[in-house]
């Protein structure tokens, strides 16, 4: 009788068990995929700058030269590079926020526009703000291999010596901003408190 | 009970017949993840050797918007951007584990579904091992309770006492 039950019991703990291991996976982020870069210096682009069709032709006779943006660039200053697409539903929810970021000054950041249309990007900076100092554009995705991209909205915190320290995969939250990123920049930039 | 024992009066043609719809219906729903395969690829190679680490390479990397399919299954935006680039890596001449080691670095270890032996990811090698020997404990654990032994005097008891049930129960009227 005894034994019997103890045996009773052996589904309720294999029920526990299960629980738990569900319970922990609830709470994991498949899709944060752990990002191989960190430490590691930021991938080498030269890209054309943002730009409406128009400006972009009345600028092949001049210097071609200004309109390309290099990681090399920004040597020397902790940037954010923020990957988007207008055709990106996520970018959209996290767009006022980096606003913000940049009205209040904290970090330069510069905009990765992945696999888009010009127009199309163009308008959509017009039509919710442009927080971005520079957007180079990324047409065909090569950069966007480089840099690992597979979910856009992403956001690289890349620091002084052009080394990636951070990774943030999918749109981000005030609480990224205010947890992560602002104390992250705030170290890079040797600022205590 | 019924049904068994009218399956051994069967003769041995609709048995064979049987057995053979049975085989035929297992190969038919294995064979149902054939098509996973199947999204065409138009990509050739010349060479036979480059067309193999092609195809081998879009089976074993992870498309990582979708992450449980792979690069010859996913018709997702990205998985054709690495597919084309897995393709010029193989068109430039660059050997399997060159090409691996590209993807690997740029988006981890997750890109592969073959997953190298490291500390972080060694219970995913050895928990199939370790469930299996529970398994084989408990069955065997259990066979040995459900098996009476003859020898022991209770269940001779038992095993009279259902004698005479049986015994009993045909007299009943």
């Amino acid at each position: 009788m005894n034994l019997r039950s103890q045996k009773a019991l052996i589904p309720f703990a294999l029920f526990i068990l299960i629980a738990g291991f569900l319970a922990i996976g609830l709470t994991l982020k498949p899709g944060e995929v752990p990002s191989p870069f960190i430490g590691k210096p930021a991938p080498d682009f030269n890209l054309p700058q943002l730009t409406l069709a128009d400006n972009a032709e009345n600028n092949n006779s001049g210097n071609i030269s200004l309109n390309i943006i290099s990681n090399t660039d920004l040597d020397g200053q902790v940037w954010l590079l923020n990957v988007w697409a207008s055709w990106c539903v996520a970018c959209q929810e996290e767009h006022p926020l980096l606003n913000q970021l940049s009205a209040d000054n904290i970090v330069a950041i510069i905009g990765l526009n992945y696999k888009d249309e010009q127009r199309d990007a163009w308008n959509w900076l017009n039509k919710f703000g442009n927080p971005y100092s520079k957007v180079a554009v990324d047409k065909q995705g090569e950069t966007g291999i480089e840099y690992g991209v597979y979910g856009v909205p992403e956001t690289f915190v890349i620091d002084k010596k052009g080394v990636i320290q951070l990774k943030h995969i999918g749109p981000l939250t005030s609480k990224d901003i205010e947890q992560k990123i602002i104390p992250l920049v705030q170290k890079l930039n040797g600022v205590t408190g | 009970m019924i049904y068994s024992e009218n399956h051994t009066y069967k003769s041995s043609k609709t048995r064979f017949f049987c057995r053979l719809t049975r085989c035929g219906l297992l190969i038919f729903f294995t064979g149902l993840w054939l098509p996973a395969f199947a999204i065409s690829e138009l990509k050739q190679f010349e060479d036979q050797n480059k067309q193999a680490l092609y195809l081998k390479l879009t089976r074993e990397l992870r498309c990582l918007v979708c992450q449980n399919q792979n690069l010859a299954d996913s018709n997702a935006e990205l998985a054709k951007d690495l597919r084309q680039r897995a393709y010029n890596m193989v068109d430039e001449g660059y050997q399997y584990d060159q090409i691996v080691k590209f993807m690997v670095d740029r988006y981890g270890d997750f890109v592969i579904y073959r997953p190298p032996l490291k500390p972080i990811t060694l219970i995913l090698w050895i928990a199939p091992f370790f469930l299996a020997i529970c398994l084989i404990l408990i069955l065997v654990f259990r066979r040995r309770t459900a098996i009476p032994d003859l020898d022991d005097p209770a269940s001779k008891e038992n095993l009279q006492k259902a004698k005479s049930l049986i015994e009993n129960s045909r007299t009943l009227p």
